[in-house]
């Protein structure tokens, strides 16, 4: 099976060619199983390379096989290979981005229905799975590279999607070019690991990083630049405010995007650089504060937000403030082990949302939903397991993964702790919020709207009630030994995780102190749930939010004025440069010259034309002299 | 031939170079201040026999046939040009009924 692993990214990639070119002459039910077909089977290759990585980690082996296709090129010593590398991370990454991509291309079928653009989506959808999946199965850092930058065309392409609306497009311009920032710092990573290693295998450069001291300066570097991609593509402060805007797109692309896969990219990059990150304790230190700042930040404002899908926006950054706090506190098995949770209940979450939004006419205010229970049983209790799932309320799966963070997080520094535990509670307030406002009181919608609410078709049911499934098991896979588990997903991911010569965290805590602190959580995200309920689940009146306006509560539904700082400090004066170096450089400056050149040799060739006078007398005359002239020169200077 | 050259070289070189450069400059006066253009012509013609007359005579001096040679040449070459010329002058008399070179003063920028 690892020889064909190349057929994986393929597949969708042969789904976007005939989509991309049949988009506009095939009926949308040709493109929808062609798309979701060519997901399917990849899913179905990634199943097998998943079981032969099982196979050889249950033999005890490092389950680590690199398939080299071809030479890409090669300067000097330099030789990069576009090779494709299979190990128990790649395995599972594959797993949920085409699994996942595959409910959600499904989901698509119905929902994109009755849009103009489907061919042209479904395109889309299967050019992002190629990307994503180059971007996790490569065997080098430009391999991943190519994928990383494909993700973020795909990305930019999906939230302009609906691109006549001008206030779409500019949210996809600006998801692209915070994107671009980040990705200036992988590719300066690159350079310097190039500069400090001569290759960008990763086998090459974890073998050689090995060697080097803990904290030496190239790696921390390295790390640094590696996390400003992180940030860039992950949604981190300072670069997050694109993901919001995002929700622009079509909902199955914030699911499968904006919340599941591409997102997730940058975690999934420090999880295969750990490596270099144990070198760089800097490093991990700033990721973790980072992290924790974001994942308190954006749950704060997810408190007060009305739209539905930017409560799910804000949220998702919240959470994968965790996976970095994770990453930085040295759990990376948790922060990964939360992706992949994450990845259910988040993806089901969209997709409920969607289902919602599909149900009450593309209406996105919670405000003016409200008592879709009855309506919508599926998505109702689909949601709900999300919603449970997300708080971290046990044994759904956000529970395992969210509590192995904050166990770790403990061990690292206990302050982070405790913004991780409120950031938490915040969580559970915010989902039960959403939950509450949308399907329990009354409907605040108009009348027109209430006698279209209705159950969405099986297409998209299906997945979700495969998602809940999910999301209620997912965190099975790495049950702690506090609770009588044996971290399955560690002991799998360990030929991955423990290759350098610094030793990984190890969790130390007492199982006594992990009881306490899940204890904790759990009974807070239990009691927010509650207070959620008193708060919102009666009819409430949603014109109340705006009599206690408190100062706290401004700042948060005006999302901290994040997006108004960076329009004040930096694009305002960067378009006050723009029009300054376009006013005075290139128009006075550069037209000037140019067009001064010409104006010049108009001018010139006007004024010497007036010698053409048409009187051959004169012509003649001229001749003559200059006939005169010239003998009389050759006369006198030879 | 002998007899023909002495004949020649009895008048010196000198007269022949005086005499040709006065015939070469009433050709170019003739050119310039006159206004007919079939005078102007053959103010032309006098300045290339000007020249023919002054390349035989330096032919004869030096004893190379080569300048005689160049004579012909030029003779040939008037014939053309004289004939392309008048013809020229006839379509412009057809077209502006006169000869006179002003009546030509349009054909500029």
């Amino acid at each position: 099976m690892s020889a064909l692993i190349w057929l994986i990214p393929l597949i969708p990639l042969l789904g976007f060619i005939i989509n991309g070119l049949t988009r506009n002459s095939v009926p949308k039910i040709v493109s929808g199983i062609v798309g979701s077909l060519a997901v399917l089977a990849s899913f179905v290759l990634s199943t097998l390379a998943y079981l032969e990585v099982s196979a050889a980690r249950d033999a005890g082996s490092v389950a680590s096989f690199t398939v080299h296709v071809f030479d890409w090129f090669s300067v000097g010593s330099l030789r990069i290979a576009l090779s494709f590398l299979l190990d128990p991370l790649s395995a599972i990454m594959l797993l949920i981005i085409t699994g996942v991509g595959f409910l959600i291309h499904l989901y698509s079928c119905a929902y994109m229905a009755h849009d103009e653009g489907f061919g042209k989506f479904f395109a889309y959808l299967n050019l992002f799975i190629f990307f994503m999946t180059i971007l996790v199965l490569g065997s080098n850092y430009l391999v991943m590279f190519i994928g990383w930058e494909g993700v973020g065309l795909c990305s930019y392409l999906l939230i302009g999607f609906w691109f006549k609306n001008s206030s779409y497009a500019s949210a996809a311009k600006k998801a692209f070019i915070m994107n671009r920032i980040g990705d200036l710092g992988f590719l300066l990573a690159l350079f310097f690991i190039l500069e400090a290693f001569g290759s960008l295998e990763y086998a090459e450069v974890f073998a050689a990083a090995s060697g080097m001291s803990v904290g030496a300066p190239v790696i921390v570097i390295i790390t640094l630049l590696l996390f400003v991609a992180a940030t860039g593509k992950s949604a981190q402060i300072p670069l997050f405010t694109w993901l919001p805007d995002a929700m622009a797109g079509p909902t199955p692309v914030s699911a499968l995007i904006h919340a599941a896969t591409m997102v997730t990219a940058g975690v999934y990059l420090v999880v295969r650089s750990n490596v270099l990150f144990l070198l760089a304790p800097l490093s991990m230190e700033i990721m973790a504060v980072v992290g924790v700042v974001t994942a308190f930040v954006a749950a704060f404002i997810a408190l007060t937000q009305n739209d539905i899908k930017k409560v799910l926006a804000y949220s998702t950054v919240s959470q994968l403030g965790y996976m970095f706090l994770g990453l930085g506190v040295g759990a990376f098995t948790g922060a990964f082990f939360h992706v992949l949770t994450h990845a259910f209940f988040k993806a089901l979450l969209f997709l409920g949302a969607g289902s919602v939004i599909h149900a009450v006419q593309d209406e996105q205010d919670m405000r003016k939903m409200g008592g879709l229970r009855k309506a919508l049983p599926i998505t109702f209790t689909t949601m709900l397991i999300g919603t449970i799932a997300i708080s971290g309320i046990p044994p759904f799966a956000g529970f395992f993964s969210k509590d192995e963070i904050l166990a770790h997080t403990f061990q690292h520094q206990p302050v982070f702790w405790v913004i991780g535990l409120i950031t938490a509670l915040f969580t559970a307030f915010y989902m039960f919020r959403l939950l509450f406002l949308t399907f329990f009181g009354k409907f605040r919608g108009t009348a027109e709207q209430q006698s279209h609410v209705h159950e969405s078709p099986w297409l998209m049911t299906v997945p979700l009630i495969i998602l809940a499934i999910l999301s209620v098991v997912g965190g099975f896979i790495n049950v702690p030994e506090a609770l009588g588990g044996h971290h399955a997903l560690q002991a799998f991911l360990a030929p991955v995780l423990e290759m350098g010569e610094v030793n990984h965290t190890v969790l130390e805590l007492s199982h006594m102190a992990e009881y306490v602190l899940m204890g904790v959580s759990v009974l807070g995200a239990l009691m927010m749930a509650v207070f959620a309920y008193t708060k919102y689940a009666k009819n409430v009146d949603v014109a109340d939010d705006k009599k206690q306006e408190s100062l706290l509560y401004r700042l948060s539904y005006s999302k901290l004025y994040v997006d108004e700082l960076y329009a004040t400090v930096i694009v305002r004066p960067l378009g006050k440069l723009s029009v300054f170096f376009f006013k005075y450089v290139d128009k006075m400056g550069i037209d000037g010259f140019v067009n001064g050149v010409g104006d010049f040799f108009i001018g010139s060739g006007k004024g010497i034309r007036q010698l053409q006078s048409g009187h051959v007398g004169f012509y003649i005359m001229m001749m003559v002299i200059s006939v005169v002239a010239i003998l009389l020169y050759g006369i006198f200077h030879s | 031939m002998e007899n023909f050259l002495t004949q020649i070289q009895g008048v010196p070189l000198n007269h022949y170079i005086i005499f040709c450069s006065i015939i070469f400059a009433i050709g170019v006066t003739g050119v310039l201040i006159r206004r007919n253009v079939i005078i102007i012509m053959m103010s032309i013609e006098l300045m290339l026999n000007s020249v023919n007359l002054l390349l035989a005579a330096f032919s004869a001096y030096r004893g190379d046939a080569s300048g005689q040679v160049f004579v012909f040449f030029i003779m040939a070459l008037a014939a053309a040009e004289v004939a392309v010329g008048l013809a020229i002058i006839v379509m412009v008399y057809r077209h502006t009924k006169s000869v006179d070179i002003e009546s030509l003063s349009k054909l500029r920028w």
